[in-house]
């Protein structure tokens, strides 16, 4: 597998880029990653973030849009504008974690 | 002698923020509950990765926006020749099966909530919600004597079958 350095420090991706150790992320390693695809992070990006990561860690996987509303009561709508296009996606990759499986 | 090496790093294509490029519409032609959701899950994956999604309800997919009956969608065994028990092999007589519409609409619905995805309008909420279009036909809705105030209210227009062709130029289509 892959590594890249980020401040100094050697971080295991898979070969699309997606972080695959789950304690080698931290917020600043978050900010690196968000700057590379273009997402300035606010307050409303770090709670989205922060919510996945404990999601992550009680479900065993990452949460998909809808459960991101359902779940973390972040609206799919407002998922979009914080993270256009692709949110499901960009949300994990910035969270550092793997993309989501489930279909809905 | 020290030499710093910076690895190249590797950033996923997420696409670009500009306009889409790629475009899809779904016909949704069936009213049956378990022919509703494969184009709302292609629907709403579809928005997920930056796709223009239309969607166009026709024929029994009418069901589906209509405000009087979009939350009572049946899945009925009869003509599904098939459907076997839950968790056998044993196929479900075509004689009974008829009788059996309560119950395996009740327990597909089950099914179907266990996975964490939305009924039916809540779903549609959702894909309008990530930037999908819904679009009513003209001739179901002259059929059924159906106005847009009997439609959900995102509906965006009744549309005749020429105005869904010029609106999908260059879109891909799926048919359900």
């Amino acid at each position: 597998m892959p590594t890249i350095e980020i401040a100094g420090r050697e971080i295991d991706v898979n070969e699309e880029g997606f972080l695959t150790k789950f304690d080698q992320w931290d917020e600043a390693i978050a900010k690196v990653l968000a700057d590379q695809i273009g997402v300035e992070m606010t307050d409303e990006h770090w709670k989205i973030v922060n919510f996945l990561r404990t999601d992550y860690k009680t479900a065993g996987e990452t949460a998909t849009s809808r459960r991101v509303q359902v779940v973390g009561g972040f609206p799919v709508k407002d998922q979009f504008a914080l993270f256009p296009k692709k949110p499901a996606k960009k949300m994990a990759y910035i969270a550092g974690l793997p993309k989501p499986k489930g279909c809905v | 002698m020290t030499t710093t090496m910076t690895k190249p790093a590797i950033v996923p294509n997420f696409g670009s923020d500009d306009a889409p490029t790629r475009k899809m519409a779904i016909i949704c032609s069936k009213g049956n509950l378990d022919m509703a959701y494969p184009g709302l899950i292609l629907a709403n994956a579809a928005l997920g990765e930056g796709v223009e999604l239309h969607l166009f309800f026709t024929f029994w997919g009418f069901d589906m926006i209509t405000k009087s009956r979009m939350n009572h969608l049946q899945f009925s065994p009869a003509g599904n020749t098939a459907l076997h028990m839950p968790g056998g092999d044993a196929h479900i007589p075509q004689a009974i099966a008829p009788a059996m519409t309560g119950m395996a609409t009740k327990m597909l619905k089950k099914q179907i909530a266990d996975l964490g995805v939305p009924e039916v309008p809540d779903f549609l909420d959702q894909i309008v919600a990530a930037g999908g279009h819904l679009w009513a036909c003209r001739m179901s809705a002259d059929m059924n004597k159906l106005e847009l105030n009997d439609l959900r209210d995102d509906v965006e227009g009744i549309i005749s079958a020429s105005d869904f062709i010029e609106m999908t130029e260059n879109a891909q289509l799926l048919f359900i």
